[in-house]
């Protein structure tokens, strides 16, 4: 058996981020089903036609289901979400990759895209939490 | 026989899709990235290869909710784009090489790579993007396409080690096709990028570019580089850089750099482009 290169908790160890392990997708299974019905042009549209009508075909969670009428892609990746599933709600939106992913960042869309401009956010600081590093 | 020629490696960006689908190419914003993919285009038109083997992951459109497999390749005669949540791609229908993929299939778990073979599948942006980068707007793509998923988002994910080995691997398949095929490798994605969370907007120009730098000639010292590490350094997407592992050693021991090319940003991610040519 191969010794493993690193513990497991250090996955935990990364600066605002959730590593998309298998529990974590389990955690999002009917949510992803949910993200992955839209692409369908016939349930997009039914989707934003009446949205917690859609929502409630699926076994996702309340929170899950509260958190997409909000928007919150920052607390679905909480709740297990992965963004190449949620993305898809972003697009059904209308929003650019870009947009959907500034709205995590604790920054305006604007702002985040100055950002990305000026070379994006850099690693520094934002490797370990437990190093500071 | 056949024999694989050339490598690409390029970021498979689905903004730069969008941009080249929708006419904004020469836009102050995009110019510059289509830049970096002159010569390729260019190039591309005297090395037209039969086929190329195309190792990319899929983004949550055909895979990863019912099954994530490690390593999976497309068996199907031919592949439409996918809705990805805004409609299909209107690029060309990719079609395959089902003889030589039979035979990479066959051989790579003879070689110990037990592959998941789909038979029915759509392809992404991840496969969709590089070949209109390559080839540009046309009719039809001008080659068979072999499509290679690596799971590069749920962990575990393949080592970088892993992926270097399902590249010699690949190589030694099609050194023994018996058919005169003229085939490239292409590794698609990276570089450093991270879609999620309040580290979004992650770039890391100096490990993209020492990545670079070590690629062509010294790709060894790039292969122990482990999961963590990518996702330190250059997030829980640029960990896509495994699969330009397992372009380069596709290739064999010696290559020469006919391209390089880097620039930040395309919408959240560093782009990055090589083209390699074999020398054995």
């Amino acid at each position: 058996m191969r010794a493993r290169l690193y513990a497991l908790s250090e996955l935990e160890d990364i600066p605002g981020t959730r590593v998309f392990t298998a529990r974590r997708s389990r955690q999002g299974y009917h949510l992803h089903k949910f993200c992955m019905s839209l692409m369908q042009e016939e349930n997009r549209e039914q989707f934003l036609a009446d949205e917690r009508a859609y929502l409630d075909r699926f076994r996702m969670t309340e929170e899950q289901k509260q958190a997409v009428l909000a928007r919150d892609l920052g607390r679905l990746i909480d709740l297990g979400g992965n963004m190449y599933f949620l993305v898809k709600i972003a697009s059904t939106d209308g929003w650019s990759a870009q947009k959907a992913v500034s709205s995590m960042s604790g920054m305006s869309a604007d702002e985040y895209a100055a950002m990305m401009r000026e070379g994006g956010r850099s690693p520094e600081g934002n490797r370990s939490i437990r190093e500071g590093s | 026989m056949a024999r694989i020629t050339a490598g690409i490696a390029t970021s498979h960006v689905p903004a730069i899709g969008a941009a080249i689908d929708n006419g904004r190419t020469l836009d102050d914003y995009w110019k510059p990235v289509f830049e970096g993919y002159e010569f390729v285009k260019e190039w591309i038109k005297d090395n037209t290869p039969d086929v190329v083997i195309l190792i990319y992951n899929d983004h949550a459109s055909a895979l990863m909710l019912d099954i994530v497999p490690t390593f999976a390749m497309g068996f199907a005669e031919e592949f439409l784009p996918a809705d990805e949540g805004w409609g299909r791609r209107p690029v060309p229908t990719v079609y395959n090489d089902t003889d030589l993929a039979a035979h990479i299939a066959e051989q790579l778990v003879i070689d110990e790579f037990d592959l998941t073979i789909i038979n029915d599948m759509d392809v992404d942006h991840g496969l969709t993007v590089p070949l209109s980068l390559v080839f540009g707007e046309v009719e039809q793509w001008p080659c068979k396409v072999i499509p290679i998923a690596v799971n590069v988002t749920q962990f575990p994910t393949p080592s970088g080690e892993r992926c270097w080995k399902l590249g010699e691997a690949i190589r030694n398949a099609v050194k023994t096709y018996p058919e005169d095929l003229d085939v490239q490798i292409w590794g698609t994605g990276g570089m450093s990028h991270q879609l999620q969370g309040t580290r979004a907007g992650l770039i890391n120009a100096e490990f993209d570019n020492r990545f670079l730098d070590l690629l062509a000639h010294e790709p060894e010292e790039l292969v122990p580089i482990t999961r963590l590490e990518y996702l330190r350094e250059v997030g829980t997407e640029g960990i896509e850089l495994i699969m330009w592992l397992t372009m380069r050693a596709a290739l064999g021991y010696g290559v020469e750099e006919l391209h390089r090319f880097y620039r930040v940003p395309a919408s959240n991610t560093a782009v990055g482009h090589v083209v390699y040519k074999a020398r054995s």
